[in-house]
């Protein structure tokens, strides 16, 4: 067997590879891009949200509010760590994403309009996480692998109390139920866009299929979710803004209409409503924290040398 | 547009921006960067009377910060009742291709595991 085919054989008895492991470069490069574009969503994640930790309508909802978003970073730095024991630095990382060269997921780009989208976001942005995640805990690379048990861990509480937000304002005035349904029409779409082109459109998923990075395709991923959420919805007496969506007896399944693929690809080339803001916030916050890191580095750097001359 | 990034797109991995790869461009090592605090590994017990169990790592300027982060980054639920932090580059590791010199000399010793030993069932709890 040669190497290669030693690798594959260890990927087909689903025994993980970990990080000082012999692997292919394009497994390694794979997994670099993956698993750090996946740590960027999770941080870039948070800013949508925090947009609304100081408006909360309640202590009881700030806290909650102030709880998941910290989660996210979390998320983000389980995620950062993995992706470094493939020999990428943190540093390098945050460079690829501060000059665009790095991604994140387009769903972030969409703007928190009222307190409903934060019930939105939990229901359905991490209901939509959640399903691409849970299998991403039996992905190949078992660092990847821990980081994601970790996280789906934690994913719960975001998506109920994302459904527990919409659904006291589902049983409110008027205008709470307003503001309900409208931020449900306006995530819908983008949050089925979530999960990535059609399969027959997506052909190089193949080898991260075989390679068990990935292990469900795009489509069967987005039907689980259509389906989940289509029941869902009836319970806040609400409804989603697709007049295609029906049950379909034979298939068992929920037929959904047309995605707009236009609105995704331009959302991840950078033309989204709030692709800017979210870029600029980060550098922003990279560069006002430089003076921190540089003073702790130089307050570790002075500690060290006085222990050494006590020792001395 | 989908050829601009080619089709490769799906949950975690959104295809590549215009300069190229993103993973694989090796930048210039900033000075900022050898400034950069040091790696820590975290070990967390997560109950009284189990042993400590790698959780992961994070960054930290000393040993100090590294406990609080891990702290925050790590225990956020319970998950541990003692930490340990241990700058990483203190951690030596054996190499998984001498897998086979360091652990094969165990498989011919059946004589290390009890069930090696045929006794008559008269004689109980042994
Ligand atoms: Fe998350
Ligand atoms: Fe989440």
């Amino acid at each position: 067997m040669t190497i290669e085919e030693q690798f594959q054989h260890k990927i087909e008895e689903e025994i993980k590879i970990e990080p000082k492991d012999w692997m292919p470069d394009k497994y390694r490069q794979t997994l670099i891009r993956q698993i750090s574009q996946h740590a960027h969503s999770e941080i870039v994640g948070m800013l949508p949200e925090g947009n609304w930790i100081t408006r909360a309508p309640s202590l009881k909802r700030k806290a909650i509010l102030l709880a998941k978003v910290q989660d996210e970073a979390g998320h983000g730095l389980y995620l950062y760590s993995a992706a470094e024991t493939l020999g990428i630095s943190r540093d390098e990382m945050y460079h690829q994403l501060h000059t665009g060269k790095a991604k994140y997921s387009s769903i972030f780009n969409y703007p928190t309009l009222s307190w409903a989208d934060i019930g939105a976001i939990g229901w359905l942005v991490d209901g939509a996480a959640i399903m691409n995640q849970v299998p991403l805990c039996r992905t190949s690379y078992g660092p990847y692998a821990r980081a994601m048990v970790r996280i789906c861990k934690e994913e719960s509480f975001h998506q109920r109390q994302g459904f527990e937000i919409l659904l006291v304002l589902s049983k409110g005035t008027e205008a709470q139920k307003k503001i309900c349904q409208d931020a449900i029409n306006r995530w819908w779409w983008p949050c089925l866009m979530m999960f990535g082109p059609a399969d027959e459109q997506s052909p190089h998923t193949a080898q991260s299929m075989q390679w068990k990075i990935k292990r469900f395709s795009n489509d069967e991923l987005r039907q689980k979710f259509v389906n989940m959420i289509a029941e869902q919805v009836k319970v806040l007496n609400m409804t989603l803004p697709d007049p295609d969506l029906r049950w379909n007896e034979e298939r068992k399944q929920y037929d959904f209409g047309k995605i707009n693929w236009e609105e995704f690809w331009n959302v991840l080339s950078g033309n989204g409503p709030c692709n800017k803001q979210r870029l600029d916030a980060r550098k922003k916050a990279w560069e006002e924290g430089a003076w921190v890191r540089e003073a702790a580095a130089a307050y570790a750097e002075k500690k060290a040398m006085k222990a050494h001359t006590q020792v001395a | 547009m989908i050829g601009e990034y080619g089709t490769k797109y799906y949950y975690g991995d959104y295809g590549e921006g215009k300069g190229g790869t993103p993973a694989t461009s090796s930048q210039q090592q900033t000075q900022e960067e050898m400034n950069s605090w040091p790696l820590w590994e975290v070990f967390i017990r997560s109950k009284q009377g189990l042993d400590h169990k790698h959780v992961g790592s994070l960054h930290a300027a000393d040993a100090q910060m590294a406990m609080e982060n891990a702290r925050d980054v790590y225990t956020r639920r319970n998950e541990g009742i003692s930490i340990w932090v241990v700058e990483s580059k203190y951690i030596h590791a054996s190499n998984p291709d001498d897998a086979g010199s360091l652990y094969d000399p165990a498989n011919d010793k059946a004589y290390r595991h009890p069930t090696f030993y045929n006794l008559p069932d008269e004689v109980k709890h042994m």
